[in-house]
């Protein structure tokens, strides 16, 4: 048996894994939806089929992450989505019309077809609009001021970009042809955004937040936590090189634009989890006061324990499965 | 003006009725899937291929929709109902969260190879990835049902400081109703498949389409069907057996029952009316309520009298358990006709064509129907016993909530039609384009005999 205190740092843990992952793999397949072109070439369908197999199991990372804060976090669950009660609406909206044009436009009749691109095209991009907006509000700790919407619409193109840029990356690894030059271009232009939006939220979040300042810039913390952003700039640095000289001759190196992109996310993240941690809902409620019963946590622990390892598994299998160049996608 | 509870009651039975449509049809034709890809690996006959591809391409629309919708559901508890999980959700939290490890990561992680993979993956592994997709599917209907079955009726838990705590996993997960919901939902979905498949295909039959495939589709889902209502009879009247004893006020709002008695009359039809706590036009068979409620024609039940200003409105789940129990009729007549008739002249008339046409969605109807008279037959409680519905609203300003009813309530319509016109395109175009091979006209197929070829 474990702690209650003890309980609660790991499903933080546990739920920051959930949204990590969900951003890392959701990302890209938002991102690709947000590329779509709106001609009727076939890159449209190739597009689509480097996402089809997965995209499911990535949105399934989404419902463990809110299935964990309100597990484990149930009155900051109901906090948080009170206070973002319009905006989940949308990101709700949109994720099922994109969900379903993703279906429909294979089935419809084909007059149809155009149209339902637009849908998935347009829902990928309220999606990770929504998504930005509600990470800023959540940073700038729910205040309904002009600043804090300000912050969020930032936020809001932040995020985009962000989907925009490791999806780019994806169909750089998954696609060849003038399809994965027409990705290298879309990396590069949405990079510059993605730069922009993290020199931002890294300026304004300890700006608004005394909390965060004080962790950030405190000796011993600073140590460790300056060497994040630098490493972010020169991982940008670094794939605005590698960008240049893609595609390369039997596409050597064409997954490295993506490992980039995933280890962005990945310190991004650390750096804002780290500023708010221990916070739930930053400067309100911490995780040991909202944290749910000990005997309900440790009943679903040993349940994640055993499933977890198993679910990582069969997800590398699938991804085994359809490793290499997209092909064309058939249902059967 | 609406006030938010109103409007969060509302949003939440029109987000939960739309959402139960897709799960409902996904969890029994996955089974069926498999069904024909097992055969198919059996067989080597390309007609269960055929009958697999045109199925497997409903199910994944389906199953995006079912997954799409579902997501919306998982939000509602902390945005609409935040007293909930703060009362219960030591106990709502881990099943939901069961849920989520052992159903949904299932499905959705083998869902890739089961739409996608059959030319990257050996035949045996396809097959055991439909098998596990359909796995996953039932595990989520255990899950789910097993939290609304301990909402009904909720053991195994102690309350402190007004917060349910858990106190014994089994006795929550495995509560008294919880057996008789899973399987009645389970066979509930098995015929919702069942009459789905046979309408559409009854539907590609009266097109003219000749082929193999929706013949031996057509006799399976028929088959199932035929079994599965007497099946699904037998276990509703267990069910509300066990509804009489946890939750009587429940059955007498279903069968109309305002003054507690014996020889109570098994109506067939009456309206209900609150004011005069009485029934107007009655009609009904003398002694039968008693009959079946008790196993004894002269066996008492507890009236509504008995359970004043604690018992759910009357209307809606006297007329909701009658659509529900009209279907089952409806479809036992159907099922046994239709199979009944392919067996003696292995043929069906236009009509019943025609009839099972019509009877496409007759799933939906019962299913929706009976979560009607489950749900609202537990008012005022939204956990009996410990709280009640208007403790659990959020006290978001009723206009918001207004806006995103109107935002679902406009998408559901469209994904609706969207839904509909595509499956009916799907099959007439399954007639022009999906090919005849070549051995399947030359041969006749020897060990399938299909109930319509004419040969
Ligand atoms: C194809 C669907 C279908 C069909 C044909 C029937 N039912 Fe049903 N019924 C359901 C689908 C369903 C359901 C959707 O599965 C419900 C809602 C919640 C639940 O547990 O099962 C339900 C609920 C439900 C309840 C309420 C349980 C409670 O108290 O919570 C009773 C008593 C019955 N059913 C009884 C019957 C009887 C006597 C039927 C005979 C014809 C019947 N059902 C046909
Ligand atoms: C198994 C999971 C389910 C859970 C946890 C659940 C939970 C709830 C909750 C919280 C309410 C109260 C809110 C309200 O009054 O509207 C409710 C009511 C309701 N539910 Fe369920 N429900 C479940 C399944 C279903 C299904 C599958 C349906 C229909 C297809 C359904 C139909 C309804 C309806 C119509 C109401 C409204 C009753 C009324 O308020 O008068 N429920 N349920
Ligand atoms: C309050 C109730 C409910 C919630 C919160 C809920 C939540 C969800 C979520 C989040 C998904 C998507 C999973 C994914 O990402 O793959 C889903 C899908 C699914 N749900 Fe529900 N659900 C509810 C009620 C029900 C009920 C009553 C049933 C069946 C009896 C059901 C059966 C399923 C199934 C089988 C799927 C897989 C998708 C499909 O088959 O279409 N759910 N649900």
């Amino acid at each position: 048996m474990f702690e209650a205190d003890t309980l609660a740092v790991i499903f933080v843990g546990l739920m920051g894994l959930s949204i990590l992952l969900y951003a890392i793999l959701d990302g890209y397949d938002l991102g690709v939806g947000i590329l779509l072109p709106l001609d009727q070439g076939n890159e449209c369908d190739t597009m689509i089929a480097s996402i089809g197999p997965f995209w499911d199991a990535n949105e399934t990372w989404l419902v463990l992450a809110i299935g964990l804060l309100l597990i484990a976090f149930p009155s900051a669950h109901s906090f948080i989505f009170k206070e973002l009660y319009l905006p989940t609406a949308i990101l709700l909206v949109s994720l099922v019309l994109r969900g379903v044009a993703f279906d429909f436009r294979a089935k419809a009749a084909f007059s149809h077809k155009p149209t339902w691109n637009k849908v998935f095209k347009v829902g990928s991009l309220l999606a990770a609009l929504s998504q930005g907006y509600m990470l800023g509000m959540y940073v700038m700790g729910f205040e309904n001021t002009l600043m804090a919407y300000a912050f969020s619409l930032l936020s809001a193109f932040g995020v985009a970009a962000a989907y925009t840029y490791i999806g780019a990356a994806w169909l750089i690894m998954k696609t060849e042809g003038a399809l994965q030059k027409q990705a290298v271009q879309w990396a590069k232009k949405s990079g510059w955004i993605c730069l922009i939006g993290m020199i931002a939220v890294s300026i304004v979040n300890p700006l608004i937040n005394t909390e965060v300042y004080l962790k950030w810039f405190s000796w011993p913390n600073m140590l460790y936590i300056l060497p994040l952003p630098i490493v972010c700039f020169a991982l940008f640095a670094v794939s605005n090189q590698q960008l240049k000289y893609l595609p390369q001759k039997d596409d050597k190196n064409c997954w490295l634009p993506f490992v980039t992109a995933v280890m962005l996310f990945v310190l991004c993240f650390f750096a804002l989890a780290f500023s708010f941690f221990p916070y739930i809902v930053p400067g309100k409620i911490t995780i040991w006061q909202s944290a749910a019963a000990p005997e309900s946590l440790s009943f679903i622990l040993w349940g994640a324990i055993v499933v977890v390892p198993v679910i990582i598994s069969y997800t590398a299998f699938s991804y085994r499965v359809f490793w290499g160049k997209v092909q064309e996608l058939r249902y059967y | 003006m609406l006030e938010t509870l109103m409007l969060s009651r509302i949003q939440f039975a029109a987000n939960i009725s739309f959402h139960i449509l897709f799960p409902t049809i996904t969890i029994a034709l996955s089974w069926f899937l498999f069904y024909f890809k097992f055969r198919f690996d059996q067989t080597a006959e390309p007609v269960w291929m055929r009958a697999y591809r045109f199925w497997v391409k409903i199910f994944a629309l389906t199953f995006a929709i079912g997954v799409v919708t579902g997501i919306t559901m998982s939000f509602q508890f902390g945005t609409n109902w935040p007293k909930f999980m703060e009362t219960v959700g030591n106990i709502a939290g881990p099943l939901l969260g069961y849920e989520v490890l052992t159903a949904f990561f299932l499905e959705a992680g083998f869902l890739g190879i089961m739409l996608f993979g059959i030319n990257r993956v050996s035949a045996r592994v396809h097959t055991l990835a439909t098998f596990i997709v359909a796995i996953g599917t039932t595990l989520s209907a255990f899950w789910i049902l097993a939290l609304n079955s301990w909402m009904h009726t909720p053991q195994g838990y102690e309350m402190r400081d007004g917060v349910a705590f858990p106190v014994d996993w089994l006795a929550i997960i495995f509560n008294p109703s919880f057996p008789y919901r899973l399987m009645h939902m389970v066979v509930a979905s098995g015929l919702t498949a069942a009459f789905l498949i046979a309408g559409i295909s009854a539907y590609r039959l009266l097109k003219g389409d000749d082929k193999q495939a929706p013949k031996l589709t057509l006799k399976i889902a028929l088959t199932v069907a035929a079994f599965l209502t007497p099946v699904q009879i037998l276990i509703g009247d267990f069910h509300a057996l066990n509804t009489l004893e946890h939750q009587p006020q429940k059955i007498a709002a279903m069968e109309g029952i305002w003054h507690t008695e014996k020889r109570a009359p098994l109506l067939l039809f009456a309206i209900p009316d609150e004011e005069s706590r009485s029934n107007h036009f009655e009609l009904g068979i003398p002694a039968m309520a008693s009959f079946i409620l008790t196993h004894d024609f002269n066996g008492e039940i507890k009236g509504l009298n008995e359970f004043k200003g604690n018992h759910p409105p009357v209307a809606p789940v006297f007329y909701a358990f009658r659509v529900m129990v009209g279907t089952g009729m409806l479809m036992l007549f159907f099922s046994w006709t239709a199979r009944l008739q392919l067996w003696r002249k292995q043929a069906l008339s236009p009509w019943l064509l025609k009839g099972l046409v019509a009877m496409s969605f007759s799933g939906w109807l019962a299913t929706l129907a009976g979560w009607y008279v489950t749900e609202i037959g537990r008012q005022p409680w939204l956990v009996t016993g410990i709280l009640t519905i208007k403790d659990a609203v959020t006290d978001i300003a009723p206009e918001n909530v207004g806006f995103t009813l109107v935002l679902y309530l406009i998408l559901y319509v469209v994904l609706m039609t969207a839904y509909l016109h595509t499956l009916f395109t799907m099959a007439g175009r399954a007639i022009e384009i999906e090919e005849i091979s070549d051995d399947e006209k030359i041969r006749p197929l020897a060990n399938i005999t299909s109930p319509l070829t004419r040969s």
